[in-house]
């Protein structure tokens, strides 16, 4: 896996050259999970056609977290396909039913390319216990084995050793991280930042508190962190990233929404895919808010990180 | 908290309401409705089928025949079940063992197992008086430790240290022993977070129940939690004993299905519920309460309850004692009460708890913050003690300077005159008694509402 993200500054390769080692591990992972949608898909692909087939249909996409107003959309847009092609067996139904998923989800795929700006600086955000940290650790290694320096910020000045917890990911990956004995969000990053130019490095990854689109105070404190970002740099921040738990169920929508009203999301990350959840509310954020999806992560090690392809996430949901 | 459900099924009700009679046909729309909400709840779908079946059998029963209102029996009857669903009584933890009594924290990644175990520290330190300590298995966690160590000095419990290349096993070991021989009552093991079908972990933690036997093993929730909900309580459930649920981030605007399905799986109570960032945010779970909140009844009891935690008797008695005497409600206990509101949790935790129907005129989002409630107390701070025992002094040039002072516009002073009159109207109201015609008036008296 390591050898994956050779030196090459150019992605592309690398990434079609992991899809089917990322694919695998999110198969292998769902695995336990899927089996009994999967059993329940299988039974009914051979079935002939009938009403009981999609509203079982519509029960495992509602299991997959797809929800009830996607779930129903979909199964709408099958039933009218089914009738047009005049199509009888059950089976004859599975690759639309991909196909839709994919054509669905395939304008949420986007690949980070941080050029243009030096530094580019990548602010995360998201609810507590999402995997902010971790993913800066793991996007921290994806970038360094793509050419780029490096540098974090550990803007979570709030929650008890957050800002250990980055230093460590910091030593693991042999990159600085700027921290502050007691300063807030806003003057770590704005720091982190100046010193990034300051050597020349390429990207800056902010790391920010966890916080629930609710607490108020904490919406508008990250707001002015990004105006804070502003002021170092009248292009930053380059990104804003909302790293997403694939276990959480329709509340993704809301946090989205929220995060993009505030912020205006550039990206999401989508975390926790090797448990037995399978981040089907992704369907609905792009029925609903379509906001490009960067990566997908699949375990704990650095390496873990993979570029989200719809295809792909799909083939795993639904074999 | 569970405003969006409360919302739906307010609704689903108030149409139900509308209507003379419940046939069969509008019992099936009511249920549809109760369906889909439930599943944008976030619970689980087996959950849901088995709920729906239940309310449909009972609701065409015998009560709704022999009932005048089938609406409010209908009510009635989604109420019963989903109170009957999340557990009948809100359960205590055990302590009956000897000590100490150990409690293993379990669950995923980031569901909130190290920041509960601080908070349930701080809950058994100051509510139990029992004496605590906290050690961390979390070897894989980058400072997970560290956090740990950091949440026992600020809630002042005692900290096992231990270190990541330590195995697990022995570090709780040692913590007991410890624990045994410092007359400890009551040991907090907390875990890293893993996979339930990650064997390896899986293995390593039922290793962790076995070697400690602890008397509580808590399975830690994120109600912001999908559809996997049941799969991960499932696969927990069957690894280890559990003995309770604590559902964290429920202050976050999740519906909080996830409550209904792991309860349901687990069969094993909800014991507490984690809100807002500060460590007092653990609570009491209610089920009875909460199904009420879910009916859009709101949870005024709990409301009532921290308010008691939290506000100082002290000064309370004083109030009452002024409030009674007829001297008055001023600026300077104005100010008080903004205070003590703030430290229940802040306004947001509060309006949480408000049933769906008096805050559904309120601005859901913006316009209510503690930050407002600051700027309101730098207002009074501005204030000299005679302007705030006798408000009637302040006039235009009064307000201008106060208003310089506390660098707001005159408009804000005005404001907040606005506030005290109501807060004023309804303070007479509650020395008359009625805490329903207090609720009423709630709306008025919330600082910060524009």
């Amino acid at each position: 896996m390591f050898g994956i993200f050779t030196k090459s500054p150019k992605p592309p390769a690398a990434s079609t050259a992991s899809a089917a080692g990322w694919v695998h591990r999110l198969r292998s992972g769902l695995s336990h999970s899927r089996k009994k949608l999967q059993d329940s898909l299988k039974g009914l692909f051979g079935a002939p056609l009938d009403d009981a087939w999609f509203e079982a249909l519509e029960d495992a996409l509602i299991s997959a977290d797809v929800g009830v107003k996607t779930s129903s959309a979909l199964i709408a847009q099958l039933r009218l396909a089914a009738k047009e092609q005049s199509i009888q067996e059950a089976s004859a139904l599975r690759p639309l039913l991909k196909e839709a998923l994919v054509h669905l989800l395939t304008p949420m795929q986007r690949t980070l390319s941080p050029q243009g700006h030096q530094p580019y600086v990548i602010l995360f955000v998201g609810v507590n216990g999402a995997g902010k940290t971790t993913t800066i650790g793991k996007l921290a290694q994806h970038l360094i084995n793509q050419g780029h320096s490096v540098l974090l910020a550990a803007g979570d000045t709030f929650r008890a050793a957050a800002v250990a917890q980055l230093v460590e990911w910091g030593e693991r990956n042999q990159v600085t991280v700027i921290t502050q004995e007691k300063g807030d969000s806003a003057a770590v990053i704005f720091d982190a930042i100046a010193a990034a130019r300051a050597r020349g490095i390429d990207v800056v990854l902010a790391d920010t508190a966890g916080r629930l689109p609710t607490q108020l105070h904490l919406m508008e404190e990250i707001r002015k962190v990004k105006r804070v970002i502003t002021k170092a740099d009248a292009t930053a921040p380059h990104e804003v990233l909302l790293v997403l738990d694939a276990n959480t169920g329709q509340n993704a929508l809301a946090q989205v929404n929220a995060f993009d009203e505030a912020l205006q999301l550039t990206g999401l990350v989508v975390t926790k895919l090797d448990g037995t959840a399978r981040g089907g509310v992704l369907a609905a954020i792009a029925g609903e808010r379509p906001v490009p999806v960067y990566f997908v992560g699949v375990g704990e090690a650095l390496a873990d990180l993979h570029p989200f392809n719809a295809q792909d996430f799909v083939d795993a949901l639904i074999e | 908290m569970l405003d969006n459900l409360t919302e739906r099924l307010s609704g689903v009700i108030k149409t139900l309401r509308g209507q003379s009679r419940l046939t069969e046909s509008n019992i099936q729309d009511a249920l549809r409705e109760v369906r889909i909400a439930l599943l944008e709840a976030d619970v689980a779908l087996p959950v849901v089928k088995d709920f729906i079946q239940a309310v449909r059998d009972q609701a065409l029963g015998q009560s709704v025949m022999q009932s005048l209102t089938p609406g409010q029996a209908l009510v009635g009857v989604v109420h019963q079940e989903l109170t009957r669903l999340m557990g009948q009584d809100s359960a205590a933890l055990n302590f009956a063992t000897v000590p100490p009594a150990i409690f293993l924290m379990a669950g995923l990644q980031g569901s909130g197992k190290t920041t509960s175990s601080g908070k349930l520290a701080k809950l058994l330190h100051e509510q139990h008086k029992k004496k605590v300590l906290l050690v961390s298995c979390d070897i894989y966690r980058p400072a997970a430790i560290e956090q740990l160590r950091i949440l026992a000095e600020s809630v002042g419990v005692d900290f096992f240290p231990s270190e990541s290349n330590q195995q697990p096993v022995a570090i709780a070991l040692a913590a007991v022993d410890y624990a045994r021989r410092h007359f400890h009552d009551v040991l907090i093991v907390d875990t890293a977070g893993r996979l339930a079908i990650d064997e390896t972990l899986m293995a390593e933690i039922k290793a962790l129940h076995a070697a400690l036997s602890p008397i509580e093993t808590l399975f830690v929730v994120d109600a912001m939690q999908g559809q996997d909900a049941v799969n991960t309580a499932r696969a927990f459930g069957e690894a280890l004993p559990l003995t309770g649920v604590v559902l964290t981030k429920l202050d976050g605007d999740a519906r909080g299905g996830a409550a209904l399905s792991v309860r349901q799986v687990t069969g094993r109570p909800i014991k507490f519920v984690g809100v807002g960032e500060k460590l007092n945010g653990l609570e009491p779970f209610h089920p009875e309460r909460m199904a009420s909140r879910i009916l859009g009844m709101g949870d005024v009891l709990s409301l009532i309850e921290e308010a008691h935690r939290n506000v100082d008797h002290a000064e309370a008695q004083k109030l009452a004692t002024k409030i009674k005497k007829g001297q008055g409600f001023d600026l300077e206990d104005f100010k008080m009460q903004l205070v003590q509101m703030k430290n229940s949790g802040g306004v947001a935790a509060m309006m949480d708890k408000l049933p769906a129907q008096l805050t559904r005129g309120l601005p859901a989002k913006g316009g209510v913050d503690d930050r407002s409630i600051a700027r309101l107390e730098g207002i009074i701070n501005s204030m000299t003690p005679q302007e705030r025992r006798f408000p009637d002094l302040l006039k235009a040039s009064r307000k201008r300077r106060i208003a310089a002072g506390a660098g707001v516009p005159v408009q804000e002073i005005n404001k907040l005159l606005t506030q005290f009159e109501q807060m004023q109207k309804m303070m007479k109201m509650m020395a008359k008694g009625g805490m329903a015609k207090m609720m009423r008036s709630m709306k008025g008296m919330m600082p910060g509402l524009h």
